[in-house]
């Protein structure tokens, strides 16, 4: 994979992982680009569409679209099981995940991610582990939180 | 200084703006109030402040000051710190900034920690943003991680290893130790992460794919123990771990699979040992829910990369075939797509689901129509031309702009190929113009006219189809500048009503004169168009009987146009008419067939026989200045008798000093495009020989069709026919028409054929039709050789053939003796 991009209906970014070097500008034109491609599409499309040279893999789940660009020999099919996947981790974590819990919770968002793929691949394939990962680091923050009697962010 | 809000507060905060510059106001005070804290070194809500940035750079705002910030979060103690600064390191730093190369060291230190988060943290860090510089650096600490018992740890440490060997290959070697026990472990997660890295290191690297197949070392060997995991997976129970509607553990199956295709491709052995997973994965698989299809997907694709046995090879497009009939969108696109990647090697299983593949044509996704229409192309061949051009031309009407212009390319394509008869060939030609006629691309204008001269029986009908097109409508270019041009060539079989085909029209001149000239005054003709349209109406002066003075009129006219090519022609024709009328006749006459162009290539010239142009009022009296006087050379050294003359091909005839040098390169540059066209010289002298071109009468003459043909030369399943015609103007003339054929399995290239008679005869070898026979008889070459023999000696022959067959060059001489007296007495 190369990268992900949560987007919203209206096109406001609400994640992007990438997985690859680029500058912020060429990241920027990238997300205004593949915004706009897959908010055109219509819903009788199917979820892949050829990018330059890589293939662009979308779902929307409610109000937010998730995306993945990946390379020629990846399977698609199951690229869309990846993002299927990511839903159920946050859909764990958060109970009955919608779009505002990811906007207020970006940076657990983002955590999540990071304990289901790491450099563009799945490192994960338990959600039990997955989920238990997270909760596990949560509260070594809270614990610290605690004995330093600081507030959480 | 009170305490910076939280984030939460931020965001709630940011959402109420209610325009653009609201939310950039409060952006912007939000900012100053950050940096002010920066500057105080404040490491209580330093975390705070960092997190906050990230949510306004995820806004689009920029965030950079906020970089060391994050490097200070890194090598704080605390948790939280580390978290926060961990992922503003993902998002604001990458190798480009200097800045990244001091996360180094807390990387390193944090990958040490006692606590299995941090060393997390790190490794999930290095693994996605690494430069190659903190790879080298940090590798060894990876490596030793790789060895760890803690499967947590482990199977971060693969995937970071993974990123290093992307970013520094040369590293690669390091980690193959590690990897001994990798397979051992029962942990899924630790298990996919190996599958990745294995695969990562096969594919970069042969050695290391060649290690890993190898029997004898001290690694078990790969497949194997890769067949049997997968075997596990598929036959063990329910886990509700790793279970996704019912199917255990899906991703790893996958991985599984796709190492299996590396480790399998052109290796025999390993591609043995998996047939039987293989089969069972492909028959046992649920296939109603996506899981399923995704790995039946991967093993379609295993299947048909390995060297697997032709059973399992047709259950893998039978299920391609299946999924073409899915109602899901999606994977009727990958089975499209499979099958677009194995059309080549298993035609005739892919032919099998041909009618299902044109009825994707008529999807409304665009991704699979121009799939459906890319395998359609590969899937025509002579048995089902007819039916899939009608869904192909059908498909060309009703498509998306995008799409036309390849359409009408491979329909020309697949028609020149396959073609049934020529009144087909010309048929669909002219369908395609009408339909698509603006989308056709500008080299197929010079093919079809090409085409068009070769047909030469179908001139009328072709000529009068064309006339009927244009009669409606000229604004389709491309329609316009073939019809024109086959006006101008052909207009007196228009006129005649000569048509065979079909009922002739009745048509005057003046009615002929006047499309031409709407389409030289319509604004919709482009520039190009107009020089065709005037060109024709010139020719057309030495074919019509009674309207030459309108002509010449017409003529005058745009000898004043502003269009600088016009008034060029213009001029030009101008001066024919009123300085060199006696030429006229002969400049303006029919054109010869003309020499193939590559219908790929931009107007590319196939050079055979070291001629451009077929230039058949070729004036050069044999002996003096011959300009292919290698060509002779060739054939002097090889046959090296000395009562054989060589043969003369006809030469370039571009730039010659003769007399309306200029008025040549005119009327020979009809297509501006640029690929060359015949260019018929005046006449100085009148060898008699070449006489015969000078009327406007056919080249070959019908009469004396009683002459049997005989096979001149058949060796290493190259057959070369000769079929003969005599000349009712000379009869010291034969027209010997080759015919080349290849009845082996593949196509031969490059054929070049070269002849020579005795010292009594003359011969003229015009150009070729091709220089490619395609294999199984599917297609000849032809050529004309025309011979000369005022003595009425017996005739003999010697011919060289040189092609390119199964990839080495080969050449032959043979000599040719069995002529029917009937050809040359």
């Amino acid at each position: 994979i190369h990268f992900i991009l949560l987007f919203s209906r209206q096109g406001k970014l609400r994640l992007q992982k990438w997985y690859t070097t680029l500058p912020d500008k060429e990241k920027k034109k990238i997300i205004r680009e593949i915004v706009q491609i897959i908010l055109s599409r219509s819903q009788r499309t199917s979820s892949f569409v050829d990018w330059k040279d890589l293939k662009l893999v979308y779902k929307r789940y409610a109000s937010l679209y998730f995306c993945c660009a990946v390379e020629d020999q990846d399977n698609e099919l199951l690229t869309l099981e990846v993002v299927h996947r990511y839903v159920e981790l946050l859909d764990r974590y958060f109970g009955n995940v919608c779009e505002l819990d990811i906007i207020f919770n970006f940076e657990k968002a983002y955590f999540i991610l990071d304990e289901f793929i790491i450099g563009g691949e799945v490192q994960e394939t338990s959600k039990k582990t997955a989920v238990k990962a997270i909760e596990d680091s949560d509260m070594l923050q809270e614990t610290v939180e605690e004995y330093m009697n600081k507030p959480a962010f | 200084m009170p305490a910076p809000i939280r984030l939460r507060e931020l965001i709630r905060t940011i959402r109420t703006a209610r325009t653009q510059a609201e939310e950039r106001e409060m952006i912007q005070k939000e900012c100053a109030a950050i940096r002010s804290s920066f500057r105080e070194e404040d490491n209580t809500y330093r975390c705070r402040n960092v997190a906050k940035l990230l949510y306004m750079h995820m806004l689009g705002y920029p965030a950079h000051f906020g970089q060391l910030e994050c490097l200070k979060l890194i090598a704080s103690q605390k948790f939280t710190d580390k978290r926060i600064g961990y992922l503003g390191a993902m998002l604001l730093l990458d190798e480009r900034q200097d800045v990244h190369l001091l996360m180094t060291n807390c990387i390193k230190n944090d990958l040490n920690h006692s606590t299995q988060y941090v060393q997390g943290l790190a490794l999930c860090t290095l693994g996605c943003m690494g430069s190659s510089e903190m790879c080298r650096d940090l590798a060894g600490e990876v490596e030793k991680l790789l060895k760890t018992s803690n499967s947590y740890l482990r199977k971060k440490a693969a995937l970071c290893a993974v990123h290093v060997i992307r970013k520094v290959p040369e590293l690669m070697e390091m980690f193959l130790p590690a990897t001994k026990n990798l397979l051992n472990e029962k942990n899924h997660g630790v298990l996919h992460t190996s599958v990745v890295l294995l695969t990562e290191m096969c594919e970069r690297s042969p050695d290391m794919l060649a290690h890993f197949r190898k029997v004898n070392n001290s690694f078990s060997q790969l497949v194997p123990q890769l067949v049997r995991i997968l075997k596990n997976l598929i036959m063990s129970g329910y886990s509700p771990e790793h279970d996704v509607s019912g199917i255990s553990d899906p991703f790893l199956q996958v991985r599984i699979l796709r190492l299996l295709r590396i480790l399998g491709r052109n290796d025999d052995d390993s591609s043995e040992a998996m047939n039987d997973i293989l089969a069972q994965v492909a028959t046992n698989t649920e296939t109603s829910k996506n899981v399923g299809n995704a790995i039946l997907y991967e093993t379609v694709l295993t299947i048909m990369d390995i060297k697997s046995e032709s059973g399992l090879r047709v259950l893998a497009i039978n299920i391609l075939g299946r999924f073409l009939l899915n109602n899901d969108k999606n994977i009727r696109y990958v089975a499209l797509t499979s099958l677009l990647k194995t059309v080549q090697t298993d035609h005739n299983a892919v032919q099998r689901h041909r009618s299902t593949i044109v009825d994707c044509l008529k999807d409304l996704d665009v991704s699979i129509k121009r799939r459906a229409m890319e395998l359609s192309f590969a899937l025509v061949n002579g048995n089902n031309v007819r039916g899939m051009m009608k869904e192909l031309l059908y498909f060309l009407d009703s498509c998306e702009p995008e799409f036309k212009a390849d359409c009408a390319s491979g329909i020309f394509l697949a028609a020149e190929k396959y073609a049934p008869s020529k009144r087909w060939h010309i048929d669909t030609i002219m369908r395609v113009l009408t339909t698509a006629g603006s989308y056709v691309r500008d080299d197929a204008v010079p093919n079809l006219i090409q085409l068009i001269t070769n047909s030469v029986e179908m001139h009328a009908y072709t000529v009068q189809r064309l006339y009927k097109a244009i009669l409606g409508d000229y604004s389709q270019q491309p329609l316009v500048q073939v019809a024109s041009w086959c006006i101008g060539e052909y207009g007196d079989l228009l006129v005649s009503g000569q048509c065979e085909e079909e009922e002739p029209i009745q048509v005057t001149e003046d009615e002929v004169l006047d499309i031409l000239e709407s389409i030289l005054i319509s604004n919709m003709s482009a520039s190009v168009t107009r020089g065709y349209a005037l060109t024709a109406i010139m020719k057309l002066s030495t074919r019509f009987t009674c309207t030459v003075n309108r002509i010449k009129k017409v003529v005058s006219i745009y000898g004043s146009s502003i269009d600088v090519e016009l008034q060029q022609r213009a001029v030009e024709y101008n001066a024919l008419f009123k300085k060199y009328d006696h030429m006229r006749p002969a400049l303006l006459e029919r054109m010869p067939v003309m020499e193939k162009v590559t219908t790929n290539g931009p107007a590319e010239i196939v050079q055979t026989n070291g001629e451009t142009e077929t230039a058949v009022l070729e004036t050069k009296p044999p002996p003096s200045g011959l300009q292919p006087a290698n060509q002779a050379n060739d054939l002097l050294d090889l046959l090296g008798e000395s009562d054989i003359t060589p043969v003369i091909p006809t030469a370039p005839t571009n730039k010659r000093a003769s007399v309306g040098g200029e008025l040549l390169d005119l009327l020979g540059d009809l297509n501006l495009t640029g690929s060359p066209v015949s260019v018929p010289a005046p006449q100085i002298a009148q060898p008699p020989f070449l006489l015969d071109g000078l009327t406007t009468q056919p080249l070959f003459n019908d009469i004396a069709a009683g002459i049997p043909s005989i096979t001149a030369y058949n060796k290493n399943g190259l057959k070369i026919d000769f079929t003969f015609e005599r000349s009712n103007t000379n009869p010291s003339v034969t027209v010997i028409t080759i015919q080349a054929s290849n009845s082996t399995e593949l196509d031969m290239t490059d054929f070049v054929f070269q002849a020579a008679v005795p010292k009594t005869f003359q011969l003229q070898l015009l150009s070729p039709s091709s220089s490619v026979i395609p294999a199984f008889n599917s297609g000849t070459i032809t050529q004309v050789i025309k011979v000369l023999n005022p003595q009425k000696q017996q005739l003999r022959m010697r011919i060289k053939l040189t092609y390119n067959h199964k990839g080495s060059a080969m050449q032959d001489l043979a000599e040719v003796n069995n002529f029917p007296p009937q050809s040359w007495q």
